[in-house]
């Protein structure tokens, strides 16, 4: 069962038909968006919870939920703003680029029906600096929006106003950690602010403000004209919905493609990616939601649902679904030492176990590369991605440890081997400890 | 009032508070480095996590979590002691072992907190990060290597100094704290990111490589660099004071000082007069007491003496000098050596009155004539304190800047007269009005500022029926008030003074007078710098700086407070009470006081204002003046921040500071 051609939300994903406003509305956006919001905030958010669309930015946090966290009124004057996080840095993703680039009015359309939701005054998307063709699309398109009346004062007829603002990163991954995010919006160094308090209470300049990735904002236009119920038939209980895949690496055509939550890797793969490069019995470990999840060993993500609760069953995560599928041709150690140079050199250097800890395991993860340490280094490595784990202000310094514990919780061996290999053979250290 | 239990201790904390204040009211040691009271939360450090139920099964950082009720708080469980010790280790490991050379060791948080929380033994094996040292200025000394990037300085600079100066580039590990472009930072406080540093990251450029702590003799005192009265803590070795640290005074300095108050004491060591001198020929040789002391008597003045005083005086110098000056029959006492003849007659109408501390909770301030930034650092912070909390500034006077946002009215006074809508409406709405008169606006708007007391509503009460007087004489003179209280003021001021022609005139410490105009005096100068004052003296009396003696000394608001003496006087040099003892004696007019004691409760007796300590109790009776301002401020009476008195400009550290912050940038302009 796979998901069909008439139940695809994505339908210009491959830039096969033109991005302009023309053509989106030949594809139904932006059709009668006003009755979309005649609904009213309350409905809106009661279909979007009925839905079960969970966000689709890595935490998988009910989208619904999260909208409905906003003040329904401003008792002190506060507007409240959506900001829509287009800023994919993880390695692996490249999901809201596809948006972006071939279908911006799902994103927009998703922004005025979003932020009427929420209440909010505006809505500033945060794309990715480095993502230039991608922002001129965006510019563009929120300018048709503006020349066709959808945005701006009494957006789509609707009576409501709403302003969508473009804002371009400069290169930081960590800006796109929602609360990082809001400081660079603000003009300051992108570091994540502490929380308490939440964004819904204080978020951009102080205002409630709700944080949501693209992905979540532009399927919401679709869900509220198919139905909460359709939306949910898709996908197990509680991983209801379709989503994009994107799926990178040693397969035979890697791609991004929409299908059902919950979809087996194995039907995943054979589906859309041609197979594994020289076949399944070739396949060493998947990583299935973004760098910062652990990998899983072949032969537990082989028939594994593609969902936020059977990749977390495995001890990883779905993340951004950004599968990255590595064959047996792939040095394990390399490919994670290398995520660890990443969330070293993206970290912000705000809190301490994250500025100290990301530098050290990265170092120690050459030098294990090479095998060029000692065997208790596994486990003082270990111990220093748990000093990290869970202490820091943001989840950078999880993401940061998860790939390596992963690795050594199913590539020990193969670490272990390296080091023994390098000192001339398991006996060497008893030799020279003889001499 | 959210009621938690900490460690099974139950405590009740007010609202607001975070869980680490929490623990420390259960009396439960939470360590941290980015944490501190007087600067935001910014959470980074992570060494003050805390198990916390109902919560996340991971460890939380107290000093960011508010205290909640039934909130279970652990400091001592397993999780929290390995979470200390992997902080701990991740903080050490790119840390320089170096603490055998840093000025630091035996002061340093990190030191301490690795000795209590620490595993003892790294597991690091990889190379050490190495920063290089950034400039920022001639008060902070860098060593970047050791830096922890607590941001306490960063924050420091921002919110307290109103500098945004200093600041982090970079990211991650590479994450670095620098001034801003490397200059200099331009704050007249940045000597205190020194003591808020609590690594060796940035210590006291001057003090580098003098000593270690548990060397140093401290002796608690009293700045004498501003009217302030900042508390001070005088670390001496041996005869010379080392450096000066403030005193946590929550109604005067709270823990801050000024970099003058700070850095000014190597000026103590220098310039200073160690003998007496007798001018002969012009010129002043070197004498003995006796010497001296007969040359004083040989002028047979009778009562035609005059006395005036310094900046730096305390009371007991003036109160001998007053009672010497009595019992040979003459009054003429004068303080103000600039030839400031403001209205003395009323001391509160001359005085402070809203409180260092209480300019915090002014809503709406009105500064005339004062560069409050240069005059009083540590009020300019209560003032920004007060705009954090919403008071809008108005300002009359040539347009500086002040470190926050001031809304200028022009340099000319005669808008006291006149005031804007504006300001008429934000005085309206005001609960707590303030008017600050600066040294520059009391000769010509003292009556205009004092009308303000009636037409702004100034003096009130308040809704929970406090008393608030928000009619304020910012004073520059550490000895202004106490002179004052002492009766050092004539009517017309130093004018006074001159035209009575006195034969005999003592210079207290006075080094900004017109000597010029004491020509047919014979001048008799007491005091401690060979400055200006003992160029112009006949004879020279070598005196006791503030870290020499004992002495009193009150504050811009009133605030009666006692120093006690860190070092002794060099040479021959005396204290200067001892001094007019001994002369009076010579002059057959012996002084009836033979200790200090004795002339405290002489003093007690005679200005019963001195005889506690605290704020003095001024009677509220402003006199009534011509309210007609006129003229226009050409200036402030500070033209460099660094240099306003005897002992900074023998300040090797004060002249580098003028030279870098103040005429910096004319400098860089002349070198082009």
């Amino acid at each position: 069962m796979a998901l069909a051609d008439k139940d695809r939300i994505f339908t210009n994903v491959y830039g096969f038909q033109p991005w302009n406003v023309d053509a989106a509305i030949a594809r139904g956006d932006w059709d009668n968006t006003k009755d979309l919001l005649a609904l009213g905030q309350d409905k809106i958010i009661d279909i979007m919870k009925a839905s079960g669309l969970r966000g689709r930015g890595g935490a998988g946090f009910p989208t619904g939920m999260k909208w409905s966290f906003m003040p329904k009124e401003s008792k002190d004057g506060r507007p409240s703003f959506l900001v829509i996080n287009a800023d994919e840095s993880e390695p692996g993703s490249c999901k809201d680029r596809e948006i972006i680039r071939h279908d911006p009015h799902k994103l927009i359309e998703g922004a005025l029906v979003a932020g009427f939701a929420m209440r909010a005054r505006a809505a500033y998307i945060y794309i990715r600096g480095e993502y230039i063709r991608e922002a001129e699309t965006l510019f563009a398109a929120v300018a048709e929006a503006y020349d066709r009346g959808f945005l701006g004062k009494n957006a789509c007829g609707s009576g409501y106003d709403f302003d969508v603002f473009v804002h371009r990163g400069a290169g930081a991954y960590i800006c796109g950690e929602e609360t990082a995010m809001l400081e660079s919006l603000e003009g300051k160094k992108g570091q994540p602010r502490l929380k308490p308090p939440f964004p819904a209470g204080a978020g951009l300049y102080g205002c409630p403000t709700t944080v949501n990735n693209v992905e979540s904002i532009a399927v919401a236009p679709t869900i509220l004209r198919r139905g909460a119920a359709w939306f949910a038939s898709f996908g197990r209980e509680k991983n209801e919905g379709t989503k994009l895949f994107q799926i990178s690496g040693h397969v035979n055509t890697p791609c991004v493609v929409e299908e059902e939550m919950s979809i087996s890797f194995r039907e995943l793969i054979e589906r859309h990616c041609g197979g594994i490069r020289g076949g399944w019995d070739n396949l060493l470990a998947v990583i299935p939601g973004g760098s910062s999840v652990p990998l899983v060993p072949a032969a537990q993500i082989m028939d594994a649902p593609m969902d936020f609760d059977g990749l977390k069953a495995l001890g990883s995560g779905l993340g951004t679904a950004a599968v990255i599928v590595m064959d047996k041709s792939t040095d394990i150690v390399r490919a994670i030492s290398r995520l660890s140079y990443f969330y070293k050199h993206e970290s912000c250097g705000q809190c301490t176990p994250c500025r100290e800890g990301t530098g050290w395991m990265w170092r120690v993860m050459e030098r294990l590369r090479t095998g060029d340490a000692d065997l208790s280094e596994i486990d003082t490595l270990q111990q220093v991605t748990k000093q990290v784990e869970g202490h820091t202000i943001c989840a950078l310094g999880d993401a940061a440890a998860w790939p390596i514990q992963g690795l050594i919780r199913h590539f020990r061996p193969e670490i272990e081997r390296r080091i023994t290999e390098k000192r001339g053979g398991g006996l060497a250290p008893m030799m020279e400890a003889a001499e | 009032m959210p009621k938690l239990k900490v460690d099974g201790i139950e405590v009740e904390v007010p609202q607001g508070a975070t869980v680490l204040q929490a623990c420390e009211a259960a009396g439960k040691e939470i360590p941290r480095f980015c944490y501190h009271e007087r600067l935001s939360i910014a959470g980074n450090c992570r060494m003050c996590l805390v198990e916390v139920k109902p919560g996340p099964p991971k460890p939380q950082a107290s000093c960011a979590l508010p205290a909640a009720d039934n909130q279970e708080v652990f400091t001592t469980t397993p999780m929290v002691k390995q979470a200390r010790e992997g902080v701990m280790e991740f903080l050490l490991i790119n840390h320089p072992l170096d603490c055998p050379i840093c000025d630091q060791g035996g002061e340093c948080d990190l030191q301490d907190q690795s000795m209590a929380y620490g595993r003892g033994q790294s597991r690091y094996d990889e190379n050490k990060r190495a920063v290089t040292e950034k400039y920022m200025g001639p008060i902070v000394k860098t060593v970047m290597t050791r830096c922890i990037q607590c941001t306490r300085c960063v924050r420091f600079a921002e919110e307290v100094a109103g500098v945004e100066e200093i600041g982090a580039i970079y990211r991650g590990e590479d994450m670095q704290i620098t001034s801003y472009l490397e200059q200099a930072v331009t704050s007249e406080l940045s000597g205190n990111v020194v003591d808020l540093c609590p690594v060796g990251a940035l210590t006291s450029k001057p003090y580098a490589f003098e000593a270690r702590p548990w060397e140093l003799k401290k002796t608690l005192a009293i700045d004498v660099m501003d009217a302030v009265g900042t508390n001070i803590r005088l670390d001496s070795r041996g005869r010379q004071v080392l450096r000066a640290l403030p005193v946590i005074n929550e109604d005067v300095n709270e823990e801050w000082a000024s970099d003058k108050t700070r850095h000014a004491v190597d000026g103590l060591v220098r310039r200073r007069l160690d003998r007496p001198y007798i001018r002969v020929n012009g010129k002043l040789q070197p004498a003995s007491w006796e010497e001296a002391f007969a040359a004083i008597k040989a002028v047979d003045a009778g009562s035609s003496v005059a006395a005036i005083h310094g900046d730096l005086v305390d009371c007991e110098t003036l109160f001998a000098a007053k009672a010497l000056l009595q019992s040979l029959g003459s009054s003429l006492l004068e303080g103000r050596q600039t030839g400031m003849d403001y209205d003395a007659s009323n001391l509160a109408a001359v005085n402070f009155n809203t409180t260092i501390a209480g300019t915090e909770r002014a809503d709406a301030i009105l500064i005339v004539g004062s560069n409050v930034r240069w005059e009083a650092p540590l009020v300019n912070t209560r003032i920004r304190k007060a705009i954090k909390r919403g008071a809008r500034v108005f300002a009359i006077g040539p347009q500086t800047e002040l470190t926050y946002k001031v809304e200028w009215l022009g340099a000319d006074l005669s808008i006291l007269g006149k005031l804007p809508e504006a300001v008429l409406d934000a005085f309206g709405k005001a609960e707590r009005p303030m008017v600050i008169v600066g040294g520059a606006a009391l000769k010509g708007g003292q009556g205009a500022s004092l009308a303000l007391v009636g037409s702004l509503n100034l003096v009130r009460t308040l809704e929970d029926g406090t008393a608030w007087n928000g009619y304020n004489v910012l004073h520059m003179a550490a000895a202004r008030n106490g002179g004052l209280m002492l009766g050092y003021h004539q009517p017309g001021g130093l004018a006074d003074v001159v035209a009575a022609r006195p034969k005999l005139a003592f210079f207290l410490g006075a080094d900004e007078v017109d000597y010029a105009r004491f020509d047919t005096s014979f001048k008799v100068y007491v005091g401690h710098h060979g400055d200006k004052g003992a160029g112009a003296a006949d004879v020279v009396l070598p005196g006791a700086s503030y870290a020499e003696k004992s002495g009193t000394w009150v504050n811009l608001e009133g605030r009666v407070q006692r120093g006690e003496r860190a070092v002794f006087p060099p040479g021959d040099a005396r204290e200067d009470w001892t001094i007019f003892r001994a002369l009076s004696a010579v002059l057959g007019q012996t002084l009836p006081f033979d200790t200090l004691e004795e002339l405290r409760a002489a003093m007690a007796y005679d200005t019963p204002l001195l005889a506690g300590l605290g704020l003095a109790a001024l009677e509220w009776k402003p006199p009534v003046l011509d309210a007609v301002a006129s003229g226009t401020l050409a200036g402030y009476p500070i033209q460099d921040f660094y240099l306003t008195n005897a002992i900074c400009r023998a300040s090797p550290t004060m002249q580098e500071c003028s030279s870098v912050i103040t005429h910096g940038a004319q400098l860089a302009e002349a070198a082009e």
